[in-house]
C-alpha cells in the first residue's frame, strides 16, 4: 500500500487513539507515539503500530499517534483507518484485520 | 465571715487547688464597657498574620498544622507559608490533615528550606509529582485520619501551632465551618480534622474572612481552646472547597457497579433496621446511596446513623427520616454543609471520635458497612489508593484502612479497568489498607469476595450475585488491556505510608526518569 496523502483517524477521547500517516520518500516506517500509558504500554502500541502498517505493505511512512488508553484492537483499527485514508483507497479488505 | 487562721485548717496542705487566702489584690479587675463595645477590642483579634506568627512564637524547626476542609479550594496553606518564609523561619515539620493540587507553591518552600518535612494524609498534582520524582530529603509521612488523630493524641505528633482556616469566627475564637450570620462567604460544614489540632495545638491560630460577633455558636471550635484570631480577605475558594464532590453519574460502568454493590449490601445480612454505614463521595458510592435508598423505602428498613466524609445523598436521605443521625467528620459539598449548619441531629465529630485507635472509642468500629474506592485491588485484596499506575503520588489514604479494619462488612467498589490500566492486579503499587480488612470488591465484571468470609459469599451465591474470584479478575483485565510493564522505580524512599496503628505498612520509592 502507497501512501499518498497525510490521513488521519481517531479521537483525543478516552480509551482512544489519533493516528495520524504522512508520506515519506526514503524506505522505512519514522513513529512518534504519545501516550497517557506510555510507561506501561508504550511498547506493546509501537508493536500493534508497526504490524499493522506491515500487514497492509506499508513500507514508506511517518507516523504519529497520540493515545488515551486505547486497546489493541482500537490501535489496530485507527492504523487501518488511516491508511486506507493515506492511500486514497476505499476498497476495504476487512480480513485484513487480524483479531488480536 | 468569722476569723480564721489558714495554717490551722485540719488537712488544709492536703487540698488540691488552694491558692493560699484570698487578697483582694488579687481581684480580677472589672470592665465597665458593654459586650459589645468590649468585643470590638478583643485582644485576640490581630492585624495581620505575621503580628499572630510573632506572638506565638513560631521559630526554626517547629511544627505546624492545616486541616483540609477547604480542599482544593484553600487559600490558607499558600497564604501562612508566604508569610512565614517572608519572616525568614526555617526547617519547619508541615503537618496538614491532607493536602491537595492548590497546594503546589510548597514546592518552592521546600527548595528553600522552610518546609524540611511533611506529614499528611495525601499528596497530589505538581506536589505529588515534584515529591515522587525525589524534591524532598525526608521521606513525606503519611497517615490515615486515624492514625493521624491517634498520633496527636498521644503526643507523638505534636503540633506547636495550628493555623486553621475558618468560614466564621467571633472575637475570641469560637469558630465554625459556616456562617450563621450570613449566607454570603464560603461554607466546609465539620471542622472535624480542625477541631482535633486545635485542642492538641500549643498554639492555635483561627483564619477567618467572617468576623461574627460574639457568641459563634454552636461551634466547631471553642474560644478556649484559640489563642488569636487574624481575619483576612479570603480564606478560599467557594467553587474549590465544594468542588464537584456531589454528582450523579451517567456512566453505566458506574452504575452497573452500584447495582451490584447494593444487591449485594441488601443480601449480606447487615441491611436490616438500625443500620450503620459510610459511603464514600465516588460516582459509584452516590449511586449505591441512591439505590439503597429505594430497598429502604421498599422494605421500610432506617439507618440508624451515617457516618463519614458526608454528601448531600446521606442528608436528603435524613431529611426524609431514613437516616437517623450523622456523625460528620468531613462535609462533601454544600448540601451536607448546610445540612450541618440546620439539621440539629447532624452532628460534627472530631478525627478522633471518626477513626482513632487509641481513644476510648471510635465511630468506625460501629459500622456494619463501608463502601470505599480503589486506585487498585490486588488478588490479597490489598488496596492502594495513594500511587497512580505511573508510580506518582496521586491520592490519599484518608479514613480508608481506618473504616476498613472496623466495619463488619468493607466494600470495595471499582471500576476493572480505568482506560487501559488494569484495577485488579497482582500486586499494588502502594499497600494503604491491608487485604485481611477487605471483604468484598466489586467491579462492572463480577463480584469477588474474600476467601476469609465464606457466609458472605454463600449469601450472595443464594441472592443470585454476579460472583466470581479476585484471580478471576485479574486474569479478565489482563486478557483486554494486555499485560502492563513493571513501573521503574530507583532505589530512595520518598514516602513513608504508615497503617492506622502508625506501623510502616509500606513504602513509595521515587519514579526513575
Amino acid at each position: 500500500m502507497e501512501i499518498k496523502r497525510p490521513g488521519v483517524a481517531g479521537t483525543m477521547e478516552s480509551s482512544d487513539i489519533i493516528v495520524r500517516i504522512e508520506p515519506k520518500e526514503t524506505e522505512g516506517i519514522e513513529l512518534t507515539l504519545e501516550s497517557a500509558v506510555m510507561q506501561q504500554y508504550g511498547k506493546q502500541i509501537e508493536k500493534v503500530i508497526r504490524e499493522t502498517l506491515e500487514e497492509l505493505g506499508v513500507t514508506k511512512a511517518y507516523v504519529n499517534a497520540v493515545d488515551k488508553g486505547a486497546l489493541d484492537c482500537t490501535v489496530a483499527a485507527r492504523t487501518l483507518a488511516a491508511a486506507y485514508r493515506s492511500a486514497e483507497s476505499t476498497e476495504y479488505v476487512w480480513s485484513e484485520v487480524k483479531v488480536k | 465571715m468569722s476569723e480564721f487562721d489558714y495554717n490551722s485548717i485540719p488537712h488544709i496542705n492536703e487540698v488540691s487547688a488552694c491558692h493560699g487566702v484570698y487578697d483582694e489584690k488579687n481581684l480580677w479587675q472589672k470592665d465597665p464597657i458593654s459586650f459589645d463595645e468590649r468585643q470590638q477590642h478583643s485582644k485576640k483579634v490581630l492585624p495581620s498574620l505575621e503580628e499572630a506568627i510573632r506572638r506565638v512564637g513560631l521559630k526554626d524547626g517547629m511544627t505546624i498544622s492545616f486541616h483540609h476542609h477547604f480542599r482544593n479550594g484553600d487559600y490558607v496553606v499558600n497564604m501562612v507559608m508566604d508569610v512565614i518564609a517572608k519572616m525568614g523561619i526555617k526547617g519547619l515539620t508541615l503537618a496538614a490533615s491532607s493536602l491537595t493540587d492548590c497546594h503546589w507553591p510548597l514546592i518552592d518552600h521546600i527548595k528553600n528550606g522552610v518546609i524540611k518535612h511533611i506529614e499528611t494524609s495525601g499528596l497530589r498534582g505538581k506536589l505529588g509529582d515534584a515529591v515522587s520524582h525525589g524534591l524532598m530529603d525526608f521521606p513525606v509521612i503519611f497517615r490515615s485520619h486515624g492514625g493521624r488523630a491517634a498520633a496527636i493524641e498521644t503526643g507523638e505528633l505534636h503540633i506547636d501551632v495550628a493555623f486553621l482556616g475558618a468560614p466564621s469566627c467571633d472575637p475570641y475564637g469560637n469558630a465554625n465551618g459556616y456562617n450563621r450570620d450570613s449566607e454570603e462567604g464560603s461554607c466546609c460544614g465539620s471542622l472535624g480534622y480542625a477541631k482535633l489540632d486545635a485542642l492538641y495545638a500549643d498554639k492555635c491560630i483561627i483564619i477567618t474572612d467572617h468576623l461574627v460577633s460574639f457568641p459563634n455558636t454552636p461551634f466547631g471550635i471553642p474560644e478556649s481552646q484559640v489563642d488569636y484570631v487574624v481575619k483576612v480577605d479570603n480564606i478560599g475558594d467557594p467553587n474549590g472547597i465544594m468542588s464537584g464532590a456531589t454528582r450523579f453519574t451517567k456512566n453505566p460502568k458506574e452504575l452497573l457497579i452500584a447495582q451490584y454493590a447494593t444487591k449485594a449490601i441488601v443480601a449480606s445480612g447487615y441491611f436490616k433496621n438500625n443500620f450503620s454505614m459510610q459511603m464514600g463521595s465516588g460516582g459509584a458510592s452516590l449511586a449505591v446511596a441512591r439505590y439503597l435508598r429505594e430497598y429502604m423505602l421498599e422494605q421500610d428498613i432506617k439507618c440508624r446513623f451515617a457516618l463519614g466524609g458526608i454528601t448531600g445523598q446521606i442528608v436528603q436521605m435524613h431529611e426524609e427520616g431514613l437516616v437517623k443521625k450523622i456523625l460528620d467528620v468531613q462535609s462533601f459539598d454544600l448540601i451536607a454543609a448546610n445540612s450541618v449548619k440546620n439539621n440539629r441531629f447532624h452532628e460534627q465529630i472530631d478525627a478522633s471520635y471518626y477513626a482513632s485507635y487509641v481513644n476510648k472509642g471510635a465511630a468506625v468500629n460501629q459500622l456494619d458497612f463501608v463502601i470505599l474506592s480503589a486506585l487498585e485491588v490486588d488478588t490479597e485484596f490489598n488496596v492502594n489508593v495513594m500511587t497512580g499506575s505511573d508510580g506518582v503520588i496521586r491520592g490519599a489514604v484518608g479514613g480508608h484502612p481506618d473504616t476498613a479494619a472496623g466495619a463488619s462488612m468493607t466494600i470495595v467498589v471499582c471500576p476493572l479497568l480505568r482506560g487501559r490500566i488494569p484495577t485488579v492486579c497482582s500486586k499494588v503499587n502502594t499497600i494503604c489498607t491491608p487485604g485481611k480488612t477487605v471483604d468484598v470488591v466489586v467491579t462492572d465484571q463480577g463480584i469477588a469476595v474474600n476467601p476469609a468470609r465464606p457466609e458472605l459469599y454463600e449469601k450472595f451465591v443464594e441472592a443470585g450475585l454476579p460472583l466470581t474470584t479476585i484471580e478471576k479478575l485479574r486474569d479478565r483485565a489482563e486478557r483486554i488491556a494486555g499485560t502492563p510493564e513493571p513501573i521503574k522505580y530507583t532505589d530512595r524512599i520518598v514516602g513513608v505510608l504508615m497503617y492506622r496503628d502508625n506501623s510502616v505498612i509500606d513504602v513509595i520509592r521515587q519514579v526513575a526518569d
